[in-house]
């Protein structure tokens, strides 16, 4: 490896933390069968679920759209093989709540047939920013790092102007590896996608973060930048310390800026892509072809063979399992995601989504079951390690006590859940686990407090309508009595005037009958009198 | 001593002018209170507090009529939010049973639904949809879950069903209570 400066700058906190690596790098990366029946959840990134484009019964092939954006923030979902879709229901997906949501299951026939893909844009250079941005929303490309945002959305630079490009290839988290496999194996398909999303956004220069610990990665990356001559692209290596690869930790690291609290990386004029996400966009741009599968790290003591496996998305977890050989007798929990991030899954025939990076059998030794919480002893540990420089014992408190608005204050929204100040309490408080239910307590108060201020629109306009009728009928009455009172306004008194204008009637009806009754009639007149 | 008694009338003239010309340029409409009041109550309308409606329950609290433990949709959060608001004690809800109820939206049994209008007409919200002598359906995103359009069906084809959780919706629990939390006798 040749040297590489080290960076200049270097964020708050961290910790450096045992890679695990190794376990699931000593194997090559393997392709993944693909299942008999595939589980695809509408809802596998940020913003509104896909709206099924599809029906029960319908025969769709490999890379057919199933899926539609449902709005600008969604994103596409295509068939990852060709089959017959047999339902569109609640399925349960991973998800730290264990619940469903609607997915569409695909019958795989076997032959895995591709439909009719758009052309390839070969010279993207030549091509129009806009194309590509369509391109990559066709194609249903979310940031692969775990975020899962649109990228054609993240990629909008409207009214800014983007300086730098990072491609974030740090995969700073123990255990996984995918990263790692995918830069060894394909690293012109990182270093395309990443000149692809430079074009879009019309950045000046490339700066590739990498860990010190992916020598191979590195060497890989570098010969392939070498080869092509290009000048704008950068690596740079960066030691490895849990969390460089936070999108702002990173950002730091390479350029020194720091992006503003609660706000845009673009704000400063940076734009940050995952490396499997930029090789996705070179599959769409370069290829045509949509995001279908992912490489995807097996690892953990419970898997008897640890490594990497491409990945149809959709696929159930178990059937990866068994591709690497299946449980070892220590397999205790299983995580999706990294040891200090992932979440425990109840079951292993969740399907994989996008956004699934990795999974790990862990063995009891691995994850140790979490140890009763003591009192926090306000040691101050958290804050040394903390690389957002919060005060996690101050969120921790505030969080319990349920003073959303004090956690607030103290910039809870800039927590990156990376878990470091768990992890170093020496009190074992599950110290994220407040944060999360803080912020998810407040996303649902602001949820409920949307939903009264509509229905105090809702209700206003309510009794506006009831007031306005209520007018309208008065006007009416007004109306009927003015007309009856015009009507009477020769004969002044009007209750005299319609008596006189009934007896008129009357004596009328009497003269009338009186110039010719027949007999018959004038026997009744006798009789009524 | 004359020029005192003067200086004095004359400030008071000024001030009094001063503060005359604020009154009329600087007037407030309605009471900003009752605003603040409305703003923190659910907006169900559902009448549960024996007022009709959230905005005239917050008259009457800001008035002082009513007590701030009457609203059970808005829950413990809500009449603490009150009670911070308004600088009172924090009392117990009137109606515990009713503020421990799930969230739920009306949903009409729409083959049973005979088209009398009556539930069209009790809706606060106007999230009934509907005309006379045609089926009636419930906007389930506009329903408040206020149950007031429950009494008048004349054939009791409306439910109320409670809103489950999504994955998008779906909050984290609280940590669990750990021993040392009880024994300190914490909350």
């Amino acid at each position: 490896m040749p040297d590489y400066p080290k960076p200049a700058w270097d964020f708050h906190g961290g910790l450096h933390i045992d890679g695990h690596k190794s376990e699931s790098l000593a194997t090559p990366l393997r392709e993944a069968k693909i299942p008999a029946s595939l589980t695809l959840p509408l809802q596998q990134h940020i913003g509104l679920a896909a709206e099924p484009v599809v029906q029960v019964g319908d025969e769709v092939l490999k890379g057919q759209l199933i899926a539609r954006a449902s709005d600008y923030v969604s994103a596409n979902l295509h068939a990852p093989t060709s089959g017959r879709v047999t339902e569109i229901a609640e399925r349960p997906i991973a998800h730290p709540s264990g619940l469903s949501a609607q997915c569409v299951v695909i019958q795989s026939d076997g032959q895995d047939r591709w439909t009719e893909l758009p052309e390839p844009i070969a010279d993207f250079r030549e091509a129009d920013p806009a194309d590509l941005r369509e391109r990559l929303r066709w194609a249903g490309i979310v940031g692969l790092g775990g975020a899962v945002f649109p990228t054609n959305v993240k990629t909008n630079t409207t009214g800014r102007t983007v300086d730098t490009l990072i491609i974030n290839a740090a995969e700073c988290e123990p255990y996984i590896t995918c990263d790692d496999r995918l830069m060894r194996d394909h690293p012109g398909d990182v270093i395309d996608g990443a000149l692809i999303l430079q074009h879009i956004v019309s950045a000046a220069r490339v700066l590739i973060g990498i860990e010190d610990n992916k020598p191979e990665a590195i060497a890989a990356l570098q010969a392939d930048i070498d080869t092509r001559g290009l000048d704008e692209v950068k690596l740079v290596v960066v030691p490895s310390k849990y969390p460089s690869g936070g999108e702002k930790q990173l950002i730091y690291l390479l350029t020194g800026i720091e992006v503003p609290s609660r706000g845009l990386p673009l704000e400063v004029g940076i734009l940050c892509q995952n490396v499997a996400t930029s090789a996705a966009i070179a599959d769409a741009v370069l290829r045509g072809r949509p995001l279908i599968s992912r490489i995807v790290t097996l690892t953990g003591k419970g898997i008897r063979q640890p490594g990497n496996l491409r990945v149809t998305i959709g696929t159930p977890i178990r059937d990866l399992v068994e591709e690497m050989g299946g449980y070892t007798g220590q397999a205790h929990r299983l995580i999706m995601g990294g040891p200090m991030m992932g979440f425990a899954l109840g079951s292993d025939e969740l399907p994989v989504v996008k956004g699934s990076n990795c999974f790990i059998a862990a063995s009891r030794e691995e994850i140790p079951d979490p140890l009763a919480a003591s009192p926090c002893i306000r040691c101050g540990e958290c804050v040394k390690v903390c690389p957002a420089q919060l005060l996690p014992q101050q969120l921790y408190w505030y969080a319990r006590s349920r003073d959303f608005d004090k956690t607030q204050d103290h910039s809870l929204f800039d927590c990156i859940e990376c878990g470091c100040c768990a992890y170093v309490c020496p009190a074992n408080i599950p110290l994220v686990h407040y944060y999360r239910f803080a912020k998810t307590e407040i996303w649902a108060g602001e949820r409920e407090r949307g939903k009264a201020d509509h229905a105090r629109r809702r209700h206003e306009f309510h009794e506006a309508r009831l007031k306005r009728l209520e007018e309208e009928r008065q006007a009416r009455l007004r109306k009927k009595k003015e007309a009856l009172g015009k009507k009477s306004a020769a004969g002044g008194d009007p209750k005299k005037a319609a008596i006189e204008a009934a007896m008129k009637r009357v004596a009328a009806k009497k003269a009338a009958q009186g110039q010719e009754p027949s007999p018959e009639q004038a026997r009744d007149q006798e009789k009524e009198a | 001593m004359l020029s005192a008694i003067l200086t004095l009338a004359l400030l008071a003239g000024v001030f009094g002018l001063l503060l005359g010309y604020a009154a009329v340029r600087f007037r407030v409409e309605g009471d900003p209170i009752v605003d603040q009041i409305d703003a923190l109550l659910p907006q169900t309308q559902c009448g549960q507090c024996s007022y009709p409606g959230c905005r005239p329950y917050a008259e009457a609290i800001a008035a002082g009529e009513a007590e701030i433990n009457r609203c059970p949709p808005g829950g413990e959060a809500g009449m603490i939010a009150l009670a911070d608001l308004l600088g009172r004690d924090p009392v117990p809800l009137e109606d515990e049973e009713a503020a421990a109820k799930p969230k739920s939206v009306a949903y009409i049994r729409e083959p049973e639904c005979i088209g009398c209008t009556l539930c069209i007409q009790a809706c606060p919200v106007d999230a009934i949809l509907g005309a006379a002598k045609q089926m009636h359906t419930v906007i389930e995103d506009e329903c408040t879950g206020c149950e007031l359009c429950i009494p008048p069906c004349p054939v009791e084809c409306i439910d109320m069903i409670a809103i489950r959780d999504t994955p998008e919706t779906w909050r984290w629990p609280y940590p669990d209570r750990k021993p040392w939390l009880q024994e300190a006798g914490d909350a």
